[in-house]
């Protein structure tokens, strides 16, 4: 192939839902509001590709804003490993 | 009693066999002429009791009493467990063949991770430890070894597996064995009570599998002593040698792959110990997953219109049958007493009674006087099935929950289960022979459970799609829509044979309309406005003054406008049930579609309603209307046809020439189909299959105008039919015919007549169908069941989330809304209605 291949920043993509890095104090808001400890959070690799840019160190909590078909938009919480 | 700290799974050593044995067997006979058990056979005496009335000669206990104790049998030469086959294997493999050391030196070993897997993968020439050579050692299934070609015998294994030392076996992480229990010398014989005999009717004693194979197994080890003890030469030794190793081989599994199942006389394979656990009928699949239960019936199922949509009809014999146990106390005393004088043959009766001490009594004509006399509070009673009494009903497949609903009792004449035509839908029931299971709950708290979480009424609306599940069907819909329809009169007399049914015939005090006759069954207050199934979606919507009556208006319980069709009491689309339900709760719902199935039913057996093949009769001028356009159409496509073989087609954006023709084609097709639908819509009249159709109560119009006008294109495997052939469907065509009628249109009506062409067509498209659906369900049950076991122990807390059993978080809100769909108007909530 002699095209060149693009540079393509996927973050913008539709379908990749906004990934943000909750504070520390945010953290602790929301794991007291589920009565939860960390490991009972969905986990999130650190170098998964949609939080790299992130720079989210181990054990920060990651909010997923989705669109989601039954309730319009929806948050999902993950913990980086 | 102790409790169980740990289960600990080995081998048996043969210290270990004798250890746990209490005879030790070496006679092939079972019973001596006399019929008893021999001394030192396998049936002897200290093997266990299975006969009643004797005690065991061991432990003393009667029969069902006594577990049985074991035996061994010292096999003559060892043989190889065949489920070992492959561990021995490995084994001989991994260490020396004169030291028994693993091939490995120490240092290397420590370097492993996993020194089994590791020294089998890397074979060594040398051993390490002693210098010898070792020659390669070759395995044939399921118990052969070679070396050099040169076959080992059982007892050159076993010595071999006695040279490996302790610390090694640590080291290939064997603990608590040794490998050498691997090769058998002592047989265990397992108890009678594990293989019992079962005497026939004619007085003979008919032997269990497993003792067949125990008695040849014996059989061959005394010939194999006595050949030995008479010094037979070694061929003739290795051959019975052989033959041992055979039938323990099949003692422990007959399914071997390699090695023919031994045989029973009749040629039917042994059932031995690896096939009483396996399969589906086997010890876990089918005693400890899944197991038979009493106070359970099975039937065929039919309907009965005249009972509550919780009812079941059950037949008298099976009411006989099956069984409720009554605590006695001084309130129900003396109506039990008359059911134990009515005995086990007059209904309403009972068949046993239950001491305080819990003895069990049968009732019998004899002894029915005295247990009458007898019976006091605290003796239970079990009565006869009765009318009211909870059962729970069943069909499978039990997809869903309400594949299992608690139902009353109506007891009946004649031997099917009787099932309302509402209920069927949960069921997913027929009656072209369909059977059911019935099951009595023997307990007050299963009985009242039963009744709060599974009685039918409560599983009206499914938690599937929050809109009824159990609703009207088929002539319940076009009864409602005959009765509703503007301008149906009903005269004052008809009234009341109506309301007859539903014991309102108070009511019928005037010559009535027919909405305002439906008004009587809706309960009062209640308000609601939808459109009905026959809408045809005009542009600007009239509300109730929609010339086709298709807006439904209920204001405090009064039909003002509307026809009730599917869309107000059907599967899935049931606004006024669901209201209904939802407004005044299940009861109320309950009685209201008791109520409209049963005058639904009444009014279009008196009004008549029947289906024939004028109903999908065109009038001439349609006709011809319907022929010119496929004429048209025949001939738009002739022309792109043309188009495409002179290379004029112009390609549509990604796709190829053929492509195209192929698109623009389907496209043409499927154009003509749908004008010609709308043209038969129009044109029929208010037939009784178009009212089925609108009304959604049976059929389509797609049906309709298959049948009356044309069936349209035939599709196999998503195409138009294009295989047969080379180039062409069938030889009556020409090479490279592209247009409709060699591809598989159909240009008749069913009513009309296909020709053989179009025939054919339509029977390779029906096929594909039929083949389709038949697969496909089976398919999609089973990814239902895989996804369903995956997800079974996911729970809704309290604060919404989803978790597992440990509590990680699945989902944070359940259904990512928080909806439960049960609880919903059709998964959505309706917030008009929270506000009353």
């Amino acid at each position: 192939m002699t095209e060149k291949t693009k540079e393509v920043n996927f973050l913008k993509n539709h379908l990749v839902p906004k990934h943000e890095l909750l504070s520390y104090n945010e953290a602790q808001e929301l794991l007291k509001k589920f009565n939860v400890s960390l490991k009972q959070l969905p986990k999130i690799k650190q170098d998964d590709p949609a939080i790299k840019h992130l720079n989210a160190k181990r054990g920060s909590i990651i909010k997923i804003t989705r669109k989601s078909p039954t309730a319009g938009i929806y948050f999902y919480y993950r913990v980086v490993i | 009693m102790s409790k169980v700290s740990s289960i600990d799974f080995g081998v048996l050593s043969p210290q270990m066999i004798k250890k746990m044995a209490t005879v030790k067997i070496d006679k092939a006979e079972l019973y001596d002429p006399d019929g008893y058990p021999i001394n030192g056979g396998l049936c002897d005496l200290r093997l266990g009791v299975v006969d009643p009335g004797l005690r065991c000669r061991v432990c003393g206990a009667t029969a069902g009493n006594c577990l049985g104790h074991f035996g061994y049998l010292e096999l003559t030469k060892p043989v190889i467990h065949p489920i070992f086959g492959k561990h021995i294997y490995h084994l001989l493999k991994i260490t020396c063949r004169k030291c028994g050391r693993l091939l490995a030196t120490d240092e290397e070993i420590k370097g492993m991770k996993n020194p089994w897997k590791e020294i089998y993968k890397n074979p060594r020439k040398k051993c390490p430890h002693c210098d010898a050579e070792q020659k390669r050692i070759t395995f044939q299934k399921p118990t052969t070894y070679r070396e050099d070609k040169q076959e080992l015998t059982a007892e050159e294994v076993r010595e071999r597996l006695e040279r490996i030392s302790n610390e090694d076996l640590k080291l290939l992480g064997i603990n608590g064995g040794r490998p050498e229990w691997l090769v058998l010398t002592l047989l265990p014989i397992p108890p009678v009570t594990v293989r019992p005999s079962i005497t026939l009717e004619t007085g003979e004693r008919s032997e269990d599998d497993l003792t067949h194979k125990l008695v040849d197994i014996i059989r061959i080890n005394e010939r194999l002593k006595k050949n030995i003890e008479l010094g037979a030469p070694d061929f003739i030794i290795k051959d019975i040698w052989e033959l041992l190793q055979y039938h323990v081989s099949t003692l422990m599994n007959n399914e071997i792959s390699t090695i023919p199942p031994a045989r029973h006389r009749s040629g039917r394979s042994l059932k031995t110990l690896a096939q009483r656990l396996t399969k589906k009928e086997g010890r876990f699949r089918g005693n400890l997953s899944g197991k038979r239960v009493n106070f359970s019936a099975r039937t065929v199922i039919s309907p009965d219109p005249c009972i509550s949509i919780d009812e079941v009809g059950v037949p008298l014999v099976i009411a006989k049958n099956l069984t409720v146990p009554v605590r006695v106390n001084k309130n129900n005393i003396k109506e039990l007493r008359q059911y134990i004088l009515n005995g086990s043959d007059i209904y309403p009766g009972a068949n046993y009674i239950i001491r305080p001490d819990g003895v069990k009594k049968k009732i019998t004509e004899e002894n029915k006087q005295q247990i009458t006399e007898e019976i006091d509070i605290g003796y239970i009673v079990e009565r006869h099935l009765k009318d009211g009494d909870i059962v729970i009903f069943n069909r499978q497949p039990s997809l869903h929950r309400m594949s299992m609903m608690a139902h009353r009792v109506r007891v009946m004449n004649y031997k099917t289960f009787r099932l309302n035509l509402c209920s069927t839908i949960p069921y997913n029931a027929d009656f072209d022979g369909d059977e059911m299971n019935l099951h009595v709950p023997q307990t007050e708290e299963a009985q009242i459970e039963a009744r709060m979480l599974m009685a039918v009424q409560d599983h009206i609306r499914s938690p599937r799609y929050g809109l009824p599940i159990i609703s009207c069907k088929h002539d319940h819909i076009t009864g409602c829509y005959l009765l509703t329809k503007k301008g149906t009169k009903v005269p004052k007399k008809k009234a009341a044979r109506l309301l007859m049914r539903i014991d309102m015939e108070d009511k019928a005090t005037k010559d009535y309309d027919g909405k305002e006759l439906f008004s009587l069954l809706i309960p009062k207050g209640l308000n609601i406005e939808f459109r009905a199934a026959s809408c045809v979606g005009c542009k600007k919507c009239l509300k109730e003054n929609c010339p086709y009556d298709a807006y439904v208006v209920i204001k405090k319980g009064i039909l003002k406008s509307g026809v009730i069709d599917e869309n107000a009491l059907g599967e899935k689309k049931g606004k006024l049930l669901n209201r209904i339900e939802r407004q005044f709760g299940p009861e109320v719902a309950k009685e209201f579609l008791n109520k409209v199935s049963v005058v639904a039913l009444e009014f279009i057996t008196h009004h008549g309603f029947t289906v024939s093949v004028t109903d999908s009769k065109l009038d001439p001028k349609t006709e011809k209307k319907i022929e010119k356009l496929l004429e048209e159409t025949n001939k738009e496509v002739e022309e792109l046809v043309r188009d495409y073989k002179r290379g004029k087609l112009k390609e549509l954006p990604g796709m190829g020439k053929e492509e195209t023709l192929e698109t623009l084609i389907q496209k043409k097709a499927g154009d003509v189909t749908d004008k010609i639908g709308k043209i038969v819509k129009d044109s029929l009249g208010e037939t009784n299959a178009v009212i089925m159709a609108k009304t959604g109560a049976r059929g389509s119009f797609v049906n309709l105008t298959q049948t009356c006008a044309s069936v349209g294109q035939e599709f196999v495997g998503g195409k138009r039919i294009s295989r047969g052939f080379t180039g062409r469907t069938l030889s009556h065509f020409k090479r490279e015919d592209m247009g409709l009628k060699s591809r598989g249109f159909v240009f008749h009506g069913y009513k009309r007549g296909l020709d053989p062409f179009e025939f054919f067509f339509d029977a390779m498209n029906s096929r594909e169908n039929l083949m389709d659906k038949s697969l496909q369900t089976r398919h999609s049950g089973y990814m239902e069941r895989r996804l369903v076991n995956a997800l079974q122990d996911l729970i809704v807390e309290e604060d919404l989330t989803v978790r597992d059993s440990y509590g990680t978080i699945i989902q944070f809100v359940a259904g990512e809304d928080g909806i439960d769909p049960a609880k919903s108007d059709g998964g959505k909530v309706n917030f008009d209605l929270l506000e009353k």
